[in-house]
């Protein structure tokens, strides 16, 4: 790994970083519930695409599993979330 | 590792990081829900499509064949995101159908009469 990739992978790291802070911004404003679900399933989002980038900072494939793991745990977060704030219930 | 490569995978992790930031601003600065229901879209699309090309690469020079496994992430992404968001758009609107607001807003003015 020379040194532009690793400030690449920093810089990118930092992007990611500014966007999570951003979107938990408008997590905890809303103003309504439906705001804070959505900002939610941006910040998992981001997090699995932080993932992929550790990935390859660190040269490991564990890193991947990880974040497939997050895809499918922020999917069932907010599709249960999104079931709550229809009808009161989940299932 | 060729150099060539290694250009390629930091301006395409860059490039997603980008596009991830403008993605969050658009969260932030738009004014409505359902104007906000967009902007997510920009990184679980383009942004997740970016490092997964970045991840390829980078994971295919490195002299053990091929390396597509990532592409399972844009495939479950491109399953998932869409669900997500059509249940959110669905439980806004009863949300806000139940508080009282006549939507979605006709499509024409009604200047006829």
């Amino acid at each position: 790994m020379t040194a532009m990739l690793s400030l690449a992978i920093t810089a990118t790291l930092l992007l990611y970083v500014l966007a999570i802070g951003v979107a938990m911004a408008r997590l905890f404003r809303g103003p309504s519930a439906q705001d804070r679900v959505l900002a939610l399933d941006f910040v998992y989002v981001v997090g699995m695409l932080m993932m992929l980038v550790l990935a390859i900072r660190y040269e490991s494939e564990v890193y991947f599993e990880g974040a497939l793991l997050m895809v499918l745990f922020g999917f069932v977060g907010s599709i249960a979330l999104a079931k709550f704030l229809l009808r009161g219930e989940v299932v | 590792m060729p150099l060539f490569a290694e250009i390629v995978v930091a301006l395409l992790l860059l490039a997603s990081g980008v596009v991830a930031l403008v993605a969050a601003l658009g969260l932030w600065r738009l004014a409505d829900f359902f104007q906000r229901m967009h902007a997510p879209a920009l990184a679980s699309t383009l942004a997740a499509w970016l490092v997964t090309f970045a991840s390829i690469i980078h994971f295919s020079t490195r002299g053990e064949g091929l390396a597509l496994h990532v592409w399972l992430i844009i495939i479950v992404l491109s399953i998932t995101a869409p669900v997500t968001t059509i249940m959110l758009a669905r439980a806004a609107l009863f949300r806000r159908r139940l508080a009282g607001d006549a939507l979605p807003p006709p499509l024409q003015p009604e200047d006829r009469a």
